[in-house]
């Protein structure tokens, strides 16, 4: 990949279901170290976004390149092109203990270098005391940590947030955005999906705004903040509210 | 007082082998969601082909591990050329499809090999020992526990000790997910097919030398048993399906040695109603099962 290649590149993503458009000509690029954030309504099209890149929903037209190659068939080839993502749900396995969570995506190494990852990144998320705890023990902010962690421990250059703020305090929240720089500055690539308004004006290069699947906005968080059409979609509710 | 030590001896050489063919219905029930209604077919026709591997080489143990390699191919071919072509969003789709197997396997070892059954030498006395003038286990009994428990035993390291036995669990839990995390689900769905169908083969293998012999049905009511028990511990439960075999080993063995073995399938029927009016999730479930 060409220093200018972008680590994430969107174009004319179009997404259907049962004939209703959920994406329309979405397009957009996330750049080495760079974090972008997707903002909307409910129901703009964002996680869509993130499953059609997942590869877990088959674009009608529109291309997705990761590292300057078509995003994988299936979503098993995300890992081995450095791509990791948590989901809104969490989707953690509950009677597995938070190692053997964080142990999963790293269950392929061959060279048993997955434990030692696996510690490490526990270690750096303040987690390593409750590793043998099973993850449906922990407080909802803590599986919020393991999650993020059985994604940073494959070391991915493009991190895949859904909603990563939901449902923490503030403390937690100013966690988080110091985990999201530390990566950025690694060179690690975020796409980030967000409702929390001040965490993604805090941590995002760029804010791209989507409403009722299309992109109505893509800039730098005070050229969106100052977008009339932002605040009518979006920020506008998030005041009023 | 000496016939209950013997009973309940004999009880746990037998449960033991339930339990074995138990967890082999747990281990598909958690890698598909499918119960395997074909297992106990699908484990004979393996079983017949370690009967053809003894009886060419006069050797039990080259039977043995005929049993465990045919089982496993027997179980990749159902899985890779029948169930993954069946609809899987709920899973009536595959027991029938399993049903059905049933039928077209025991019509088909009925045609080649006919009803009779063939019996099967043990590779031990089954004559028990005595203990204090006693009669407990056989060296057979004593041979078939050691076996089950050294493949529990085994299936707890895999699944709880190594990295492909994390990944199975994972994919079972949540398959979805899983893909995300670079799992792959289809291998492992077909592993835990393999996995299973040889398990099943060893147990009928085992139950096979102390019963009447060897035919298409030799596994119908171990299969019976084995699913009161997977039943009874939850589906989702290895642990649940050791111990409900040992119980429900040790109860048919009682009731046959007070009641009468014609009272022994009551006795399991009962059990099992019992538990699923109780408890019907069985008494090991466990609430998370595909919860990721």
């Amino acid at each position: 990949m060409s220093s200018s290649t972008p680590r994430l590149e969107v174009d004319g993503l179009t997404v259907t279901f049962s004939g209703l458009t959920a994406l329309d000509d979405v397009g957009f690029t996330v750049g080495d170290g760079e974090t972008v954030a997707l903002i909307g309504p409910n129901g703009a099209g964002k996680t869509t976004v993130f499953n059609a890149v997942c590869s877990l929903v088959r674009p009608a037209s529109g291309s997705i390149r990761i590292g300057g190659r078509r995003a994988p068939a299936t979503p098993t080839g995300l890992l081995e092109r450095g791509v990791a993502r948590t989901l809104q749900g969490l989707g953690l396995f509950e009677s597995l203990s938070v190692l053997e969570n964080v142990l999963v995506p790293l269950s392929g190494r061959r060279d048993g270098s997955g434990r030692d990852a696996a510690l490490e990144t526990l270690q750096r998320l303040d987690l390593a005391a409750d590793a043998a705890t099973p993850v449906a023990a922990l407080s909802y902010p803590a599986r919020k940590r393991v999650a993020l962690a059985r994604a940073l421990a494959t070391r991915p250059q493009l991190l895949l947030l859904d909603e990563p703020a939901g449902g923490l305090g503030p403390d937690d929240i100013a966690e988080l955005a110091d985990v999201v720089r530390t990566l950025s500055a690694q060179g690690c690539s975020v796409l980030l999906v967000e409702h929390h308004v001040d965490f993604v004006m805090d941590v995002a290069d760029r804010i791209v705004v989507l409403d009722f699947g299309r992109v109505v906005a893509c800039g730098t968080p005070d050229e969106v903040r100052a977008d009339p059409a932002v605040e009518a979609a979006y920020l506008g509710l998030e005041a009023a509210a | 007082m000496d016939r209950i030590a013997f009973l309940l001896a004999t009880g746990l050489a037998r449960g033991l082998v339930i339990a074995l063919f138990a967890l082999s219905l747990v281990i598909i029930w958690r890698a598909a969601r499918i119960v395997n209604f074909a297992q106990a077919a699908m484990a004979v026709v393996a079983v017949f082909v370690a009967f053809a591997v003894t009886a060419l080489t006069d050797s039990f143990w080259l039977g043995l591990v005929a049993a465990l390699v045919a089982g496993a191919v027997v179980g990749y071919a159902v899985e890779r050329w029948l169930i993954r072509l069946v609809p899987a969003r709920t899973p009536l789709p595959g027991m029938i499809v399993a049903i059905g197997l049933v039928m077209v396997l025991q019509a088909g070892i009925g045609i080649a090999f006919g009803p009779q059954h063939r019996p099967m030498a043990a590779p031990f006395s089954e004559q028990p020992f005595t203990v204090g003038g006693v009669p407990v286990l056989s060296p057979y009994d004593l041979f078939v526990l050691l076996v089950a428990l050294g493949v529990v035993g085994g299936l707890a390291l895999l699944f709880n000790g190594t990295t492909l036995g994390l990944q199975m669990r994972a994919s079972a839990m949540a398959p979805e997910v899983s893909r995300l995390l670079g799992v792959r689900v289809p291998r492992m769905v077909t592993l835990g097919w393999m996995l299973s169908a040889a398990v099943a083969s060893l147990a009928v293998l085992l139950l096979v030398p102390t019963e009447l012999g060897l035919n298409a049905h030799s596994g119908d009511v171990l299969f019976v048993h084995a699913f009161t028990v997977a039943v009874l511990g939850g589906l989702d439960s290895p642990v649940g399906a050791l111990v409900g075999g040992i119980v429900v080993g040790v109860l048919i063995s009682l009731v046959t040695g007070f009641l009468g073995a014609g009272l022994a399938p009551i006795a399991v029927l009962a059990l099992l109603t019992l538990v699923l009016l109780v408890r019907p999730g069985g008494i090991f479930a466990v609430k998370e099962a595909r919860t990721a």
